[in-house]
């Protein structure tokens, strides 16, 4: 999980904070930035809208600290005017579509049907000859791993925005899904529909990648020898 | 369950969000089928990168300004 910093509990902190304690602030604002450029990305077009978006929140956090009643942790309060300012941007960008039904690409099936035997057949809906999944090598070596998350890096940048933003606050920040079904508000089936989608989408980039003939070192080497 | 459903459930499963029933059946076809298996194995290492991503960072003169405009409104 992403972020995995030591911050002192809620009380100590918002207390730090509300005092302006200048340490504290740097403190929160290293720890959850990152995640929170992220998520912003999932909402709005561009990098530097993003940016922007995290810096607002931050702006309306000093001033709004003295409201921060306690109902959820801070982080969760703060990730809620992000999620809040964000949307706000991405629609003036046209680019945030509202968050209350699913849209037909986002609940395709996990693996494409053509890979599955056709109903009527023997074995109907189990994996068609030469269509099984084969297992992965990916890179246990430093450089090699980092390849690999760049690959995902982009995929997710590639995503549909709300499989993106439900993946982030799930795979990448570790979120539980009640949390992640409360900030974004959505239901707790669509959320898994959402995350289920994002993540056969970027299982099957990365078996692309892992079952690229010219991909030695990722397994390709490997094939047919099951 | 054929296989199918199998990979239309995993997430379901990892969850924790399935029925016994539904579960046991999930279970039963995780270990008597080595495609799926394979599949389910496919699932948990694209989880595990999505986990290992560097951190993003905000710019050094955006942070400098968010640190400004604290000190600044907190002194008031």
């Amino acid at each position: 999980m992403a972020g995995a910093h030591e911050l002192p509990p809620d009380e100590v902190l918002v207390q730090r904070l509300r005092s302006g304690d200048e340490e504290a602030f740097a403190l929160v604002l290293d720890t959850w930035s990152g995640g929170m450029l992220r998520l912003a990305s999932s909402f709005v077009s561009t990098k530097a809208s993003a940016e922007e978006a995290v810096q607002d929140t931050w702006l309306a956090v000093i001033k709004g600290i003295g409201d921060f009643e306690g109902r959820s942790s801070l982080k969760t309060w703060v990730y809620r005017i992000l999620v809040r300012t964000a949307k706000t941007r991405g629609t003036k960008e046209s680019r945030t579509v509202p968050f209350t039904s699913l849209l037909p690409e986002e609940a395709e099936a996990t693996v494409d049907a053509s890979r599955f035997r056709s109903p009527g057949e023997r074995y109907a809906g189990h994996w068609a000859v030469g269509q099984e999944p084969r297992p992965w090598h990916l890179p246990e070596d430093h450089v090699l791993r980092g390849e690999v998350r760049e690959l995902i890096a982009e995929a997710l940048d590639d995503l549909p925005p709300r499989l993106r933003a439900v993946l982030t606050l799930r795979d990448v920040e570790g979120y539980g899904s009640q949390e992640v079904c409360s900030l974004l508000e959505i239901s707790p089936g669509n959320q898994r529909v959402l995350l289920h989608r994002a993540r056969a989408m970027l299982r099957s980039r990365l078996d692309a990648y892992a079952s690229s003939p010219d991909d030695a070192h990722a397994g390709g080497g490997e094939r047919g020898l099951r | 369950m054929n296989c199918g459903d199998f990979v239309d459930s995993v997430t379901a499963f990892l969850d924790g969000a399935m029925d016994e029933a539904t579960e046991l059946r999930f279970l039963t076809h995780l270990t008597t089928c080595g495609d799926c298996e394979t599949c389910f194995d496919q699932f948990r290492q694209t989880i595990t990168i999505l986990g290992e991503l560097p951190e993003e960072r905000l710019a050094t003169a955006a942070r400098n300004q968010l640190l400004g405009a604290f000190g600044a409104l907190r002194r008031d």
